[in-house]
């Protein structure tokens, strides 16, 4: 995962008005992103660990996973590498979204040059 | 060569790399000390996390635990793992963003009070001293199990190595330190599950192994759960068959999970990294190498569990394993005969298997000795009890049944017959996961009182170097409270540790996770909330625990909600005040808006150069 990379996209302090407030509603776009991306994560998060780890483990007990009781094993192994995998996905996820929303702020800005001109 | 010998070996080679690490890592700058520069790689930071983050209980507690406890045990693998999850979406990043040195720092300042930043600066400090008496108790205890030295002495030792390495370095010679004890300690603790895993089920894996047929027949859960259910234990496999109900699972799980993300020597680890993508991938790499231990935690837990029973029961004198016979000497396990001259071990009256622990066992006023007990039992069974006495009803009442769950770890490597240097190698495991979480607390210590109290609040106008000095002085001064913690300890810690979580879950976990995802919170709601959370959640485990006050009920769960558990009903208190007193109360300022907007904002958009910029704690 590399840093450093948008460096170039410092704001520029005399931007024109019109286009801060552009700018300000992609942002408020890419945290309505982050949140939902966040929502999704954490529900899975709680369907492994507090459902299947505790809620449901009674019922899943029924159903077994070589020599594992299946909620036995969602509460010591399974929930855990769900947990593990979750933050990655997450990690991927931001990633990706930040690279997109840094395009797009920079074509913003990009065309406003272009206008000006 | 001796156990002995080789644990002097390790123990000699681990310290001095500790030390060589602390020379090389030593700093110059506040931004060195509390934060490490900010210089360290995200994979670097995730193991460093995973040291912090596994403490001595983590280490030789856990897997006893869970051996003892069956599928209940998992509250505390889910717990401590699951709180990863929360800390990776819902705090790390916009606290690295955020930028500064400690939690009381956004609390202060995204609140915009220094009221808010000491009732931060209160329960960190609060959290972190009883956390840390416990890790300085436990370098004691390996020290004086595996090297035979005093306690105290142990203790000492210790404390002089943290001292170095913490004074030295600050934050950057902790956290490369704590690599470097993440191996040891993680060397220390697979070698010798994959060991008895290959023994009893021929799977390398242990995890693997777990769910496998052992290879005398049958599956390993399987038997467990039979011979369990012949001696009178409740089921191993089976939920909430023994103490713990549904709900109280359920509450400790999430109150452990809450608290994990909210404990500040947590947190801080994520200031030490260079940006927020690296804050996000070492949140992944913290819960991945921390997950090797936890996921072979309950194969080891099973397998000792397994073993112990099976090398135990109705052996006669002459059949006893080796490794009973050394664990016998320090009291973690004994056996007291009922006449029979064959050892049974049940859940029933006519148990047999017992430990011991000096103070516990009081006749008289006078406090019996190991010694004492065997020698009058001896007596008692060699003369049909005409003299001497019979110590089972004695020890049953003194909650002393069974062995002691550290067994399990502290003796696997001896069940499954591995060489002396690996049993040596668990001295040095056992000691790096008590040092590393140690160092971590100090750390947090130093920061909340040098930084927190002194650079923000008492003397503002402090320059670099004095503030240097300061974190320093305070560091040092803490690791000797600290190790007289360990030398007396105070009967309430080992059990306030467990309840640490509990009180970062119901002040801190809140007033984060609102301070950036709600623009609309104010300093009056926040402080309130988080005062409640912690009244109410020390009050009860205060009351249930020294008070003896019943457990409630609420009218809604069969049994009381566990003292371990009231953090979720604190955590949730927190919210609805914190939630309910808002819309009454005064909007944060323009300032502090912008402040949760740009920790909002993707990396880059503002640089967090000019996030530190705007900090005044930064500028001097």
């Amino acid at each position: 995962m590399s840093d450093e990379k948008f460096s170039e996209a410092e704001p520029g302090l005399s931007e024109p008005p019109y286009l801060i407030s552009v700018i300000q509603n992609t942002l408020k776009d890419y945290w309505r992103s982050n949140v939902k991306i966040m929502m999704v994560l954490l529900g899975f998060w709680a369907i492994a660990g507090l459902g299947c780890g505790v809620i449901f483990v009674d019922a899943l007990n029924v159903f077994s996973l070589g020599g594992y009781p299946l909620g036995f094993w969602f509460a010591q192994q399974g929930s855990i590498i769900v947990f593990v995998i979750l933050i990655l996905i997450y990690a991927l996820l931001l990633n990706r979204l930040e690279t997109k929303y840094h395009t797009k702020i920079k074509a913003l800005r990009k065309s406003a040059r272009k206008d000006k001109a | 060569m001796t156990v002995r010998f080789w644990t002097f070996v390790f123990i000699g080679l681990s310290f001095a790399l500790y030390l060589l690490i602390a020379w090389i890592s030593r700093v110059r700058d506040t931004k060195g000390f509390y934060v490490a520069g900010r210089g360290v790689p995200a994979a670097a930071n995730g193991m460093a996390t995973a040291a912090d983050w596994m403490s001595a209980a983590s280490f030789i507690s856990m897997a006893g635990l869970i051996s003892f406890m069956g599928y209940a045990g998992g509250m505390y693998l889910m717990g401590w793992t699951g709180g990863y999850v929360l800390l990776a979406l819902l705090l790390a990043p916009y606290l690295r963003k955020f930028g500064h040195f400690t939690v009381p720092d956004f609390i202060g300042d995204r609140y915009a009070s220094n009221i808010a930043r000491l009732v931060a600066v209160v329960s960190a400090l609060f959290v972190s001293f009883t956390y840390v008496a416990g890790q300085m108790r436990g370098v004691g205890v390996v020290f004086s199990r595996f090297l035979e030295v005093d306690i105290n002495m142990g203790v000492a030792m210790g404390m002089c190595i943290v001292f170095v390495y913490a004074t030295l370095g600050g934050m950057k010679g902790i956290t490369w330190t704590q690599v470097a004890q993440y191996w040891v300690l993680i060397t220390a603790f697979l070698i010798p599950a994959i060991a008895i895993s290959i023994r009893l089920t021929g799977q390398a894996l242990p995890q693997i192994g777990l769910g496998s047929e052992l290879l005398e027949g049958g599956y390993l859960l399987d038997k467990l759960d039979r011979i369990h259910a012949d001696l009178g234990f409740s089921s191993y496999t089976e939920a909430f068959d023994g103490p713990w109900d549904k709900a109280n699972v359920f509450l400790v799980t999430l109150a452990l999970m809450a608290g994990t993300a909210g404990l500040p020597h947590v947190i801080v680890r994520f200031y030490t990294v260079k940006n927020v993508r690296a804050a996000r991938s070492s949140a992944f790499w913290a819960l991945f190498f921390i997950s090797l231990l936890y996921l072979t935690a309950p194969a080891t837990a099973a397998f000792a569990r397994y073993y112990m029973i099976d090398s135990l029961q109705a052996r006669s004198a002459e059949q006893l394993p080796a490794w009973f016979r050394n664990w016998e000497k320090t009291g973690l396990i004994l056996w007291l005969d009922d006449g029979d001259r064959r050892l049974r071990y049940s859940a029933g009256e006519d148990n047999e298997i017992f430990s011991y622990k000096a103070g516990k066992v009081v006749i008289n006023g006078e406090s019996m000795s190991l010694a004492q007990i065997l020698g009058s039992h001896q007596e008692w069974i060699a003369s049909n009890g005409s003299s001497g006495r019979d110590w089972r009803p004695v020890l049953q009442e003194a909650n002393l049944s069974g062995p002691d769950r550290d067994i399990i770890v502290l003796a696997i490597p001896e069940m499954a017959e591995l060489f002396p240097w690996i049993i040596a190698l668990v001295a040095a495991g056992g000691l790096a996961a008590a040092l590393s979480t140690a160092s971590g607390l100090l750390l947090v210590i130093s920061s909340a009182v040098a930084h927190d109290l002194y650079a923000r609040v008492i003397n503002p106008a402090a320059s670099e170097k004095q503030r240097l000095l300061v974190g320093r002085s305070v560091i040092g001064v803490s690791v000797v409270i600290a190790g007289l913690f360990g030398i007396f300890p105070p009967g309430f810690v080992s059990q306030v540790v467990a309840f640490a979580f509990g009180l970062a879950a119901a002040s801190f976990f809140p007033a984060i996770v609102l301070g950036i995802f709600s623009k609309r919170v104010g300093t009056v709601p926040a402080v309130m909330g988080m005062i409640t959370g912690l009244t109410f959640t020390s009050f009860y485990i205060v009351a249930s625990v020294y008070g003896g006050m019943a457990p409630w009920t609420l009218g809604l769960f069969r049994q009381g909600i566990s003292p371990q558990g009231i953090g979720t009903v604190g955590m949730v208190l927190n919210f609805i005040v914190t939630l309910g007193m808002t819309p009454f109360c005064r909007e944060p300022s323009d300032e502090v808006k912008k402040l949760v907007d740009l920790v909002r904002e993707p990396e880059g958009e503002m640089s967090l150069l000019e996030i530190e910029k705007e900090s005044p704690a930064l500028r001097g």
